[in-house]
């Protein structure tokens, strides 16, 4: 459960770069290496952000597709179900894992439209 | 829930998006504005870690994390560790986390030159890992010029221990043979992260049904690079290799 901690350096990330304006989403892209469960974070973004300025504003996750890079035969492999950091290409194990490890506040759509004209 | 907006004549209101028709604000841009970010979330404690390791290096201290789930016999590996040091001349402080109570914090007062107890349940809404910021607020107790290597004893999990860097040189793992072969596919994030593997009571493997070699196996699936060592530190079995494991880590 460390989803609480992951929604208070969100919350400090989204609020510098909001710089004052008010949020309705804040875009997250989040790699399949990574422990993360979409639904405990959704709901820690609500203890979190209850009775701030960013209350009511919503999470979304981009889940980021494990993917490996071999060295030995540069073969690329995608993970799919199974958690083995192995070349699907000639089962080597020196690998380097180029895709899975996101874990990014990519942007912010703000609640305003920008004005044309005027303020 | 209706949508406050500003219009070109400094008139705000909030409406359901009907009176101009859907997102047909002819007066301005349509459709939210974005703001590319792209900051990692883990940043802050990335920094902190980063500043953590400074410190240890400005003491030419060598940092160790330690893992495991609850029960895996991290403390006790942890007493055995700290006599051996201390019979090398070799001065350990120790950063003890635990959601509540002093009784590990405790058990290992008389063996380490210094110990600092951080336990989450306390001010740190009762976490169920140690990061960066909370190994830096333990480590104002501990006068790192007086110490050759800190030991963090992280909170027994094997989930978020494994997420957060904590400023350490090394991270090891405590795995007992009474966890079964699959932990490793079941939790490989943390089997991933780790420069070795401390399989504990073996001194079990008697009264257990085990396939340790499918253990080590599965280790190997997630973790090809690690380092496996098999141990009871409850009979000792085992240890010297890990302190050799260890003093080299240590004299690096």
């Amino acid at each position: 459960m460390h989803e609480l901690s992951l929604c208070q350096s969100i919350y400090g990330i989204t609020d510098r770069a909001r710089d004052g304006r008010p949020v309705v989403t804040i875009h997250l892209r989040v790699g399949a290496l990574r422990q993360v469960v979409p639904e405990t974070l959704t709901y820690c973004w609500g203890v979190v952000t209850d009775t701030t300025p960013l209350a009511g504003s919503m999470l979304d996750v981009e889940p980021v597709r494990a993917e490996l890079i071999c060295r030995s035969c540069g073969a690329t492999t995608v993970l799919a179900d199974r958690f083995l950091i192995a070349c699907a290409g000639c089962d080597g194990a020196d690998v380097e894992v180029v895709h899975g490890e996101e874990l990014v506040v990519a942007s912010l759509d703000l609640a305003e439209p920008s004005s044309a004209v005027g303020s | 829930m209706g949508r406050y907006h500003r219009h070109a004549d400094g008139t705000t209101h909030t409406h359901d998006e009907s009176h101009h028709g859907f997102r047909d604000h002819t007066a301005y841009a349509t459709g939210p504005e974005r703001v590319t970010v792209l900051e990692r979330i883990f940043t802050e404690n990335d920094r902190a870690a980063a500043a953590n390791r400074e410190a240890f290096a400005d003491a030419g201290v060598i940092c160790l994390n330690v893992m495991s789930s609850p029960g895996a016999g991290k403390t006790t590996v942890l007493a055995a560790t700290l006599t051996h040091l201390r019979e090398r001349g070799v001065r350990a402080g120790v950063i003890e986390g635990d959601i509540e109570t002093s009784i590990d914090a405790d058990r290992l007062r008389g063996l380490a030159h210094q110990i600092s107890l951080l336990n989450t349940g306390d001010g740190f809404g009762g976490e169920c890992h140690l990061d960066a910021p909370m190994v830096a607020r333990a480590l104002r107790d501990l006068d790192l010029n007086d110490l050759d290597v800190v030991l963090v004893e992280n909170v027994g999990n094997l989930v978020c221990p494994a997420e957060f860097d904590v400023g350490a040189h090394r991270r090891v793992m405590v795995c007992s043979v009474t966890e079964g072969e699959d932990k490793p596919l079941k939790y490989p994030v943390m089997f991933r992260s780790v420069d070795a593997v401390l399989i504990n009571k073996t001194d079990l493997l008697p009264h257990l049904e085990l396939d340790i070699a499918l253990l080590e196996h599965n280790i190997r699936v997630v973790n090809p690079r690690t380092t496996l060592l098999r141990m009871s530190a409850r009979t000792g079995d085992g240890l010297d290799e890990w302190f050799a494991w260890l003093d080299q880590a240590i004299a690096n």
